[in-house]
């Protein structure tokens, strides 16, 4: 196993008096595909949402190559190389999908046309939709042009939060495609899921989050065999 | 800045159509602009003051300063999607700093009778004319007194929107209100009487009918154009900032702003630089107003004024600088001048015994719920006006039309 590009260490998180995350640990080694998975409510957005710094932890701590990142805010973090693909896409819908990758790359100061057209070539339909507002695109294509508008930021890391929430099932498919693609490509991605049986398909480790921990961990394949698992998240 | 909007202007990274029918949109826009400068020279100068002239030339004036004051709300509103209600107490403050600033110093005692000649003894037009002389002195004076009032009004949008901007859609609305209602208590105040000279009206600042070049005994009158330079290149510089990568990041912030901080657009730092921005046009635009109406008066830029130019924002269609001016045009000509004949009694010579004051208020309302029945998003809706677009609507259409007969044709064999 590789190093760890991101440190996870005792993470809390608190929402009023609501403890939604309650002090997990866990690595994130460069260039594999880490999956959190769980119900809802078990924490896993709130875990990405603490990374990112939109909301700040209660305690632990969060390492990005060695540099604690932990409160920090998110125009910072970005800067640093995390970037956050929202839940439900979250897209901009009056700006076109161009408009919508150069946000990505709002703060970055080089020049981006290779970025874009790099994700043109993952994405060849977004290419095609190139001038068209982000909001008339389908389900699927938002999802691509958010996972794109991620990748313009030249991420170290891309968390996905729910990539396949809302899609059809072979849109799915594509989807986590696409997510294979990139990480071959050499992007480190942590991906949370409700769609444990594709995710841990795709991922080299995965963790079960229960109630704000984790109770579980392994390969991907190993929790795909596993019975409590199984029984819980696959529904077999 | 410049950077990042030369990125956005250089036409490498657009595709060659789009490019094509920009191109065609600015020469056709710099063609009607030189075509209404000539214009606006010559009413100023050659045509005669007839009952015509007499209602164009000011509703010409007020529509140029209205069109600027619409725009720099839309920033807000349109672009960056933050609800603010402050418009006339900013514009307030623009009006009374570009007053109080080119009050010539001779006229301190007259203005200031209350306050012993108030407590700002000097005005920036005298002391330029004094190294310039005079027909430069009260141009470039009266443009630095604009620019004061902008600077002034984006100080205090600064300090406001540290609070405010922190709140969020009608709770920002209803701050923002009541800042520009105490910003209007205050300039009434006699306390500070020296200053803003109470609840009195403050005159004889250079206003627009001082804008001309004197050449022997003709002079070069440039009383239209001024505001229409002023607020034209004021309106350029928010296009060119809406446009560009700032531009984007407001736009991506009304659109969602969870995302846009995802994307590390500091949303604070965004939202302060979008109200600081519009309200320093807010406050050029009060400046406008204030050599418009030739006195200043804190008493008129009530909360009625600020939902005037809301409504000429919706009207216009929110997210749109091109319907945002159409529709200041048209209220400030709707309202001063084409429906004047309601209140005068009569249509020609005979008379209707309900055409009386205030009569063309009613049918305004009505006109405007009208408008905003049939066209929900305003004239314009969220899109800006351009010829290209025009005619690649009109071709599609008539392609359209010419389908539907060829298939009609069709059956009837």
């Amino acid at each position: 196993m590789s190093e760890a590009i991101l440190k996870i260490r005792d993470l809390k998180v608190n929402y009023g008096g609501i403890e939604a995350v309650k002090g997990i640990s866990f690595d994130v080694p460069a260039g594999e595909i880490v999956t959190l998975i769980g119900a809802n409510g078990a924490g896993k957005s709130s875990t990405l949402r603490a990374i990112s710094g939109i909301v700040k932890p209660a305690g632990g701590s969060i390492e990005l190559l060695g540099e604690h990142i932990e409160g920090k805010n998110p125009t910072d973090i970005v800067k640093m190389g995390i970037t956050l693909v929202p839940e439900g896409r979250k897209i901009f819908p009056d700006l076109s999908v161009k408009e919508n990758l150069r946000v990505g790359a709002y703060l970055r100061k080089d020049n981006i046309e290779d970025d874009i057209n790099w994700v043109y070539d993952l994405f060849p339909r977004l290419k095609e939709r190139s001038w068209q507002a982000g909001g008339t695109l389908s389900g699927g294509e938002q999802q691509m042009l958010a996972v794109g508008r991620a990748l313009m930021s030249r991420p170290k890391v891309i968390m996905m939060d729910e990539p396949s929430l809302g899609l059809a099932p072979i849109v799915v498919r594509g989807i986590f495609d696409i997510i294979r693609e990139i990480n071959r490509q050499g992007m480190t991605i942590l991906l949370i899921e409700q769609n444990a049986n594709m995710a841990l398909k795709t991922a080299h480790k995965g963790y079960v989050m229960e109630t704000g921990s984790i109770t579980m961990s392994g390969t991907g394949l190993e929790l795909l065999a596993d019975e409590s698992v199984k029984a819980a998240y696959l529904g077999t | 800045m410049g950077k990042r909007i030369n990125e956005m202007i250089n036409p490498a990274l657009r595709n060659p159509e789009e490019q094509k029918a920009k191109k065609l949109d600015l020469t056709v826009a710099a063609v009607l602009l030189a075509v209404l400068l000539v214009f606006l020279i010559v009413l100023d100068n050659v045509l005669p003051q007839n009952s015509f002239t007499l209602m164009l030339i000011p509703v010409l004036k007020k529509g140029a300063i209205y069109s600027l004051a619409c725009v720099s709300m839309n920033l807000l509103n349109g672009f960056t999607g933050l609800f603010s209600l402050g418009q006339a107490g900013f514009m307030l403050v623009g009006a009374y700093t570009y007053a109080i600033f080119s009050i010539p110093s001779g006229q301190h005692n007259a203005v200031y009778q209350y306050f012993d000649g108030g407590a700002i003894k000097f005005s920036i037009p005298e002391l330029l004319s004094g190294v310039l002389g005079d027909t430069a002195g009260s141009f470039l004076g009266s443009i630095i007194c604009i620019i004061l009032a902008g600077l002034v009004v984006a100080a205090f949008a600064a300090l406001i929107g540290i609070p405010v901007l922190r709140l969020k859609s009608d709770y920002l609305a209803i701050a923002s209100l009541g800042f520009a209602e105490i910003i209007r208590a205050i300039f009434q105040w006699n306390g500070l009487g020296a200053v803003t000279n109470g609840s009195n009206l403050l005159r004889k600042y250079t206003a627009f009918s001082n804008m001309k070049i004197d050449i022997g005994s003709f002079s070069l009158k440039f009383s239209t154009l001024f505001p229409f330079l002023i607020a034209g290149l004021s309106i350029l510089v928010i296009v060119l900032l809406i446009n560009s990568s700032y531009g984007r990041a407001f736009k991506a912030i009304r659109d969602d702003e969870i995302a846009a901080e995802a994307m590390g657009i500091n949303l604070f730092k965004h939202k302060m630089l979008s109200f600081v921005i519009s309200s320093f046009f807010a406050g050029v635009a009060g400046a406008l107003l204030a050599m418009y109406q030739t006195t200043v008066q804190a008493s008129t830029f009530n909360t009625t004024m600020t939902y005037e130019i809301l409504l000429m924002v919706v009207i216009g269609g929110i997210g749109s600088i091109s319907g945002s001016c159409i529709a200041a045009f048209l209220y400030i000509a709707c309202s001063e001048w084409w429906l004047r004949f309601l209140d005068s009694g009569a249509i020609g010579s005979i008379s209707v015994p309900f055409f009386r004051d205030g009569f063309r208020k009613v049918v305004f309302s009505v006109v405007i719920m009208v408008i905003v029945l049939f066209f929900s998003k305003g004239i314009m809706g969220d899109k800006e006006l351009s010829l290209s677009r025009m005619i690649k609507k009109s071709k599609a259409k008539r392609a359209a039309r010419a389908e539907a007969k060829a298939a009609e044709g069709g059956e009837a064999k």
